[in-house]
């Protein structure tokens, strides 16, 4: 076998379409945890918002009410996650495991009770794609960043945007000493708690976009459990990233190539497709263990009760 | 500091968990209604293919037995302070164990190699276990994210060797049958409810037993309330965590090499809707102790068994149990929020 059917143009070009989940979780992932709360929920958010951006595109006949759908279903289970952990002390794992079952649960229900199927919805129109004129221009870098979805655009914007917000905003600073010291964050009269649930919101929409991209440009309907354990790899891209957005963004991109290469060795019937599927997380285990081995996260993840 | 450890938690009231699992079933009502469903009829179907006969009760305890392996897998690493949320792949690894060693192992008498089968389902489970305990000890990786990965390769490892090198012949992606030695007695035929069924029960009272009776128990329960006073009382915090991992691994394990045994006969792929994911929710909803867990075991039995009756009765899809099994973790886990929203309580 040649390198080059491997390693082409096409495959640059998945990578940058598969990490775009990765990099809307992973940054969304990261608001969270830079407001102190974890969100094993990715998952579950990814999916629900997933099936909400089919299902208001479907009636509608329009991706933008669709688009708009899975924004909103992102908030919603955002706020859930918020207000159980920030207002009512729940475990943060705890209710991100219950917010996966749910939408596991809850999106194969409705896909069973609207289509008649819980494996796939019927088909709709998807998200445009953005051509720029002046790219095509540019070699190379042309053809691979050109007439993507709207969607991979967006992620950059996104990627772009929490850096700033982040690092250069006083909004920024406020969230991060929120995370780090929520008492002198008090004592210095930020509101902690709104701050958490803001962010935690603003997390889970981020990720919700992540599902919206899978249903509205990835494929055009939504499948059973179609995020596929890409909440959990974006965790992982975001903890390989130390919780920052640009480190985020280049996991999400690292993990976006496994992913395509992998079902680019899967098409070509080199490996068994199990062994391939587990290499992912078999390679965050080993980056886990090795590169980022103290991997140190932006809080200790504990409930601020206000005194 | 004082250092003291009370043996059931302070004020122990299981008021707040009923609510809790009433409103689950309440919002699963509502999303019934809104959907187009009678929740009358579909929760009636429900209950009465959980408890409706004796063959329902059979079901529903079938359904429950993994799920409290599970959960009283999960509670011994909680009880340490850890969050084994890899107990499916401890679960699968063990199950794949266990059902290898009941098919090449043979001419043993049937209580030898049953009991051999499930150890080494046990030992596979403590393995899988090992890894992510080693890896948090000795180099700080976040066993959240450990033991989730471990599950994910668990499953598609699993995956591959019943479709690959132990594939029987045939469409089916599931190993050859175990030995007749190796499977384990049924209980109350013509259910599939087995041996591993009252294992379960023995292994929640040896559970209880040794967290709240020996002091190896209290020092694992020392280490998961306060590490920082463990440590100055002399503890091994390390230590107790590995032991915690791998008596964890252990236990999904053998609850893996039961269902193998007991129910299926052979391994078949995806053969564990998510048996360790319940078992968390279970622990959970059991208040973390393993009497707790018996009885939410019975109640994700029966919302399992229950909603594959309620599906062919009333085409209702099955999917509700899971929407309730979620609505019920999230609620349960958030006692405060029934404390101060629902019961009006202003202290909590």
């Amino acid at each position: 076998m040649e390198i080059g059917t491997l390693f082409n143009l096409s495959i640059l070009q998945a990578t940058i379409r598969m990490a775009t989940p990765l990099t809307f979780a992973a940054l969304g992932g990261m608001f969270c945890e830079r407001a102190g709360v974890i969100n094993i929920g990715l998952e579950g958010i990814m999916l629900n918002s997933a099936f909400w951006a089919v299902f208001a595109a479907y009636f509608s006949g329009s991706s933008g009410v669709g688009f708009l759908a899975g924004v909103l279903s992102g908030m919603a289970l955002g706020a859930v996650l918020a207000i159980f952990t920030v207002k009512y002390y729940a475990d943060q794992i705890v209710i991100g495991t219950g917010i996966n079952i749910f939408g596991l649960g809850f999106s194969a229900f409705m896909c069973q009770k609207i289509w008649g199927s819980r494996g796939a919805s019927g088909a709709v129109a998807g998200l445009p794609s953005l051509s720029i004129p002046l790219l095509n221009k540019i070699p190379y870098l042309g053809p691979l960043l050109n007439n993507h979805s709207i969607l991979v655009y967006l992620s950059f914007l996104a990627f772009i945007f929490s850096h700033y917000l982040l690092f250069h905003t006083p909004w920024g600073l406020r969230l991060r000493a929120v995370g780090e010291n929520p008492q002198s964050a008090d004592t210095a009269g930020i509101n902690v708690h709104l701050y958490k649930i803001v962010f935690v919101i603003l997390g889970s929409t981020l990720a919700g976009l992540g599902g919206v991209f899978l249903s509205l440009a990835h494929l055009n309907f939504f499948a059973w459990g179609m995020t596929n354990g890409r909440g959990f790899i974006a965790l992982a891209a975001m903890i390989f990233g130390k919780w920052t957005p640009v480190g985020c963004f280049l996991a999400s991109l690292l993990f976006g190539f496994a992913d395509a290469l992998q079902m680019r060795i899967q098409t070509l019937g080199i490996l068994p497709p199990q062994i391939i599927l587990l290499l992912p997380y078999l390679i965050t285990i080993l980056v886990l263990a090795g590169l980022v081995g103290r991997a140190t996260p932006p809080s200790d993840y504990k409930p601020y009760i206000k005194k | 500091m004082r250092f003291s450890l009370k043996k059931s938690p302070s004020h122990f009231s299981i008021l707040p968990e009923i609510i809790a699992i009433l409103l689950a079933f309440f919002i699963g009502a509502l999303i019934l209604l809104f959907s187009g469903y009678s929740p009358l009829v579909a929760f009636s179907a429900l209950f009465r293919g959980a408890f409706g006969s004796r063959n329902a009760w059979g079901q529903t305890l079938t359904q429950a037995t993994p799920i409290l392996f599970t959960a009283l897998a999960f509670l011994l690493t909680f009880r340490a302070g850890i969050f084994n949320i890899g107990v499916e792949g401890q679960f699968l690894m063990g199950a794949m164990a266990s059902a290898l060693a009941g098919i090449y192992f043979s001419g043993l008498p049937a209580p030898l190699h049953i009991a051999l089968s499930l150890f080494l389902g046990g030992a596979m489970g403590a393995l899988w276990g090992l890894i992510p305990a080693l890896l948090k000890v000795y180099l700080g990786a976040h066993e959240v994210i450990t033991t989730m990965m471990m599950s994910y390769i668990a499953s598609y490892l699993t995956s591959y060797m019943v479709n690959y090198p132990f594939k029987a012949p045939g469409w089916v992606a599931q190993t050859e049958p175990v030995a007749k030695t190796a499977l384990l007695p049924k209980i109350l035929p013509p259910t599939q409810l087995s041996l591993s069924f009252i294992i379960s029960l023995f292994l929640s009272l040896l559970v209880s037993f040794f967290l709240f009776h020996t002091y190896l128990g209290f020092q694992i329960r020392a280490v998961g309330l306060n590490p920082g006073v463990a440590e100055n009382r002399g503890i091994e915090i390390k230590n107790r965590q590995i032991l915690a991992f791998l008596l964890s691994g252990f236990i999904a394990g053998i609850g893996g090499g039961g269902e193998i045994l007991g129910v299926h006969g052979r391994f078949v792929d995806g053969f564990s809707p998510g048996y360790g994911w319940d078992g968390i929710a279970v622990s959970l909803v059991g208040k973390l102790h393993p009497g707790g867990c018996v009885l939410a075991s019975i109640l994700f039995g029966m919302l399992r068994a229950g909603g594959m009756t309620m599906t062919r009765v009333t085409k209702v899809p099955l999917d509700l149990s899971l929407i309730i099994q979620s609505l019920v973790i999230i609620l349960v886990s958030a006692p405060y929020f029934i404390k101060v929203v629902i019961l009006r309580k202003k202290d909590f």
